[in-house]
């Protein structure tokens, strides 16, 4: 219990800090890191859901952050839509492509290494689609216009976005920490541990699984959007872009699957190695071989992440104090 | 236009036969390391795209024709793929084969970028002499390197063939497929029967780099291209199968070169992940599914 | 309370379950014996909906349940165990026993309180913050029943609780399952500890080649010469008979 109120006081402490970060941190450039570390950390929490609590791997999760770019930014340039509005659209889209998603693949049994090669197949479909037909601005992109406002969900300075990464952050965490103490979130887990027990024990595997993939949908669809409207424009390599599935998986991996605090972990992590890297060369690339070092050796040597090592030691102390 | 189109499409065929066999080529490997190892190598991309650069250097630097080079890049990836499985990926993996995806997944993170670093992003190709000399087959052109591709793609997938169910060393590896605990009862090594056929895959990959070079382009992502290919002929060839790695291979190549003739270049790529969705939700074991 | 008519499943040419029929009446207990292979557990993989059957019905308090899912047939009141234990390995026994009581109820304290009450029917206070995959095998089988249990069951099938225990351990569970049934729970089971099925059931099925053979009361199916023959081999029976008369 104990334990539990020092935890509750650290997250409220780390909140306070993370409110008041723009008034302390001047550097334009910093702010800027720290909004792509909880926006990381956001996506990698969408990947959480489906991944970490109910142990489905995706190698395309990226392809609701691309479907949710493009619903509210074509929204805007042809209808006029604030993106204020344009975000729901984008989280509606994302759920919905993950509902397709989801029904298809998990109906049809599939799991494993399977499922996530077929997230791959569909996040490349999205990709051509998008690279092909007309309303997406095709291979060229969408440029969107800069206008800075609330109901553009765009601002003249790095705190307006570093305020919003902020929101997208807390509100992940919410959702993971509902999912820790509600019956949904114990059954995703269980599908994870063993799919047939769950089946048995009155879980209704399949439902689960899609409401997961949804969630994991409309929280990459409300990405989108956040990306959109910060760099005013999208196309079909960066929407739908395979590194940006690779590192939603990455951070989660590193900082420790099915936990509420592993993606944020990992992001910090990654995003720190990145710019150690960069600090030393500045050849593209460096840090990316890195992060294949990182993920080869979190997954051989320490399969719960960084937070499954602050555990383990946790445990342990606390075993002595027993 | 549309008889315009028509016309083209015999061309296109053969176009997509030759690359076909090349693909198919590239597939035996992955699907010869699912069917022994059940392993997903999603590694293989990049492992192409390094085979793709070793060919490209030992052309610019000493001037070995690609097709020669087969000789020397072939071996080299057989010893890359076996040293890589037996002190690392079997090693690391423990068993869970998400496991294993993941860290193939690193693997090909790692290959990739690093050829990035050390190759920079520019997109390689390479002229040789009879580059632009062709075979006249009445309605279409062939150049010589897709002929010569395409044959020796044939003549590598026939030996390996010959190799998994002639010999000794196949013997021992369709053993191991079908039942490894029994295999290890009867003496044979498992762990370096399991690396020696990753080398063969990694190997497979290494002469179909080698015929890619002529007929295509190299820089670090030529791997993504292809993992999507190589997974496609695989799933629809059912996993394990050689002779369906093969037609896979062919039906995969016909389609895009047909796909992107009907459909222009950007939609017909589409054909290929659609065809992956569709034979992985409605008949996961491959058309034609008979295993290794 | 359950029926199963004339039940048939194939796998390819073989086939498994052939024309079974039997019935479970609501208070028994039940069991289902028969030598390695006779199909008992790919019977009762049907019967809980994790196989779809060639043929036949399964019928549930007059109502067909043949090709429903399995959570749905848990939710209609019928659970199965697993032959194999199928813990969910890194949780630890409370939050594996409230995966079954979710099914009844989303509300977590009422879940864990639940959880609690049945891990003390089956004697696991002790364990409730162990993790599973730390258990013993006689704690996961406990872990198997109270888990079905904790789905507020009228009919258990339990596959195969006592393998693997030893005679201390097994008169244990034989308590726990007769605790079980005194609650109001029909239990259908499949047992090779004849000592337990004899100790524990009203009626007995025997399966052997996929059809049932014989079927009584555990005294009587003993000494029934197709039971003896099955488990025994061709002309066991008469020679048993045989051994008797001298």
């Amino acid at each position: 219990m104990k334990l539990r109120l020092q935890i509750s006081f650290l997250i409220a402490l780390s909140l306070l800090a993370a409110l008041l970060a723009p008034f302390g941190i001047s550097s334009k450039f910093q702010l800027d890191v720290l909004t792509l570390i909880f926006f990381t950390a956001y996506l990698g929490q969408s990947w959480n859901i489906l991944g970490g609590y109910a142990g489905q791997f995706s190698f395309g999760g990226v392809m609701f952050f691309g479907t949710g770019a493009y619903t509210s930014s074509i929204l805007l340039n042809t209808f006029g839509l604030p993106p204020i509005f344009g975000i729901f659209a984008a989280i509606f889209m994302g759920a919905l492509l993950g509902l397709l998603v989801g029904y298809l693949s998990f109906r049809s049994g599939l799991r494993g290494s399977y499922f996530a090669l077929i997230t791959l197949a569909f996040a490349e479909l999205l990709r051509v689609l998008a690279n092909s037909v007309e309303f997406t601005g095709g291979g060229v992109g969408l440029f969107l216009t800069y206008a800075p406002g609330f109901y553009n969900l765009q601002f003249n300075s790095p705190t307006g976005f570093y305020y919003f990464s902020l929101i997208l952050l807390v509100i992940s965490l919410v959702i993971a920490m509902w999912l820790e103490r509600s019956r949904f979130g114990a059954q995703l887990v269980a599908i994870r541990e063993n799919e047939d027990a769950a089946e048995a024990l009155g879980v209704d595997t399949l439902k689960c699984k899609i409401y997961a993939i949804m969630i994991m949908g409309g929280m990459g669809g409300a990405a989108g959007t956040f990306y959109a409207q910060k760099y005013l424009y999208i196309d079909p390599p960066i929407s739908y872009s395979i590194a940006l599935s690779v590192e939603m998986l990455l951070v989660t991996i590193v900082g420790g699957m099915g936990t509420v605090f592993g993606p944020l972990i990992g992001s910090f992590v990654l995003h720190a190695v990145n710019e150690i890297a960069r600090h030393f060369i500045s050849t593209p690339g460096l840090s990316l071989i890195v992060y294949g070092f990182i993920l080869i050796v979190i997954i051989s040597y320490l399969p719960n992440g960084l937070v499954g090592l602050f555990r383990k030691t946790r445990k342990s102390t606390e075993d002595k104090d027993a | 236009m549309f008889s315009v189109t028509l016309s083209l499409l015999p061309a296109g065929i053969i176009n997509g036969l030759m690359f076909g066999a090349i693909y198919a080529l590239a597939a035996l490997g992955l699907t010869l390391i699912y069917g022994v190892l059940h392993i997903i190598n999603f590694a293989h991309g990049a492992m192409l795209m390094l085979a793709l650069y070793s060919a490209y250097f030992l052309f610019k630097i000493l001037n070995i024709d690609p097709y020669v080079a087969i000789l020397i890049v072939t071996p080299a990836s057989y010893i890359f793929g076996y040293t890589i499985y037996r002190w690392g990926i079997g090693k690391l993996s423990g068993g869970r084969d998400q496991n294993i995806l993941l860290i193939t997944l690193g693997l090909s993170i790692i290959l990739e970028n690093s050829a990035l670093f050390f190759f920079t992003g520019d997109q390689q190709t390479i002229t040789l002499p009879y580059s632009y000399e062709s075979f006249d087959l009445g309605f279409l052109y062939l150049s010589y390197p897709k002929l010569i591709s395409f044959i020796a793609s044939l003549i590598i997938c026939v030996l390996l063939w010959m190799l998994m169910t002639l010999t000794d060393l196949g013997k021992a590896i369709r053993a191991v497929a079908k039942e490894r605990d029994g295999a290890r009862l009867v003496g044979i090594d498992v762990e370096h029967v399991f690396a020696v056929t990753f080398g063969i895959g990694v190997a497979c990959l290494g002469a179909a780099g080698c015929m890619l070079l002529p007929i295509f382009y190299v820089d670090p992502y030529t791997g993504n291209i292809f993992v999507i290919i190589a997974f496609t002929i695989v799933v629809l060839g059912g996993m394990g199968s050689i002779v369906g790695a093969l037609l896979g291979g062919f039906i995969i190549g016909v389609t895009e070169s047909v796909g992107g003739l009907l459909l222009g270049e950007s939609l017909g790529q589409i054909g290929i992940s659609l065809i992956f969705i569709l034979i992985l939700i409605f008949k996961p074991t491959g058309i034609f599914g008979s295993k290794v | 309370m359950l029926e199963v008519k004339s039940l048939t499943k194939r796998f390819g040419g073989l086939i498994a379950v052939s024309e079974v029929d039997l019935d479970v009446a609501k208070g028994e207990i039940v069991s289902l014996i028969g030598p390695n292979g006779a199909g008992k557990t790919t019977l009762f993989a049907i019967i809980a909906g994790f196989l779809k059957p060639n043929e036949g019905e399964v019928i549930l308090n007059n109502t067909s349940i043949t090709n429903l899912k399995p959570h749905k047939i848990c939710k209609q009141g019928m659970v199965r165990t697993f032959q194999i234990t199928q813990p969910f390995a890194t949780l630890n026994t409370l939050e594996n026993i409230m995966i079954g009581a979710y099914a009844n109820t989303s509300n977590k304290s009422l879940a864990k309180s639940n959880a609690e009450r049945v891990a003390e029917i089956v004697g696991m206070t002790s364990l409730l913050y162990q993790t599973a995959d730390g258990l013993t095998v006689a704690a996961r089988k406990r872990l198997e029943l109270a888990r079905a249990l904790a789905t507020d069951p009228q009919l258990l099938l339990l596959d195969e609780v006592m393998a693997g225990l030893n005679p201390t351990e097994i008169d244990e569970i034989v308590d726990v399952i007769k605790g079980i049934r005194d609650t109001g729970v029909t239990i259908f089971l499949i047992e090779h500890v004849m000592k337990a099925v004899v100790n524990l059931s009203d009626r007995t099925y025997v399966l052997n080649d996929g059809k049932l053979i014989a079927h009584g009361t555990p005294n009587s199916i003993a000494s029934d010469p197709a039971v003896i023959e099955a488990y025994l081999g061709h002309g066991a029976a008469e020679t048993m008979a045989r051994g008797h008369k001298t």
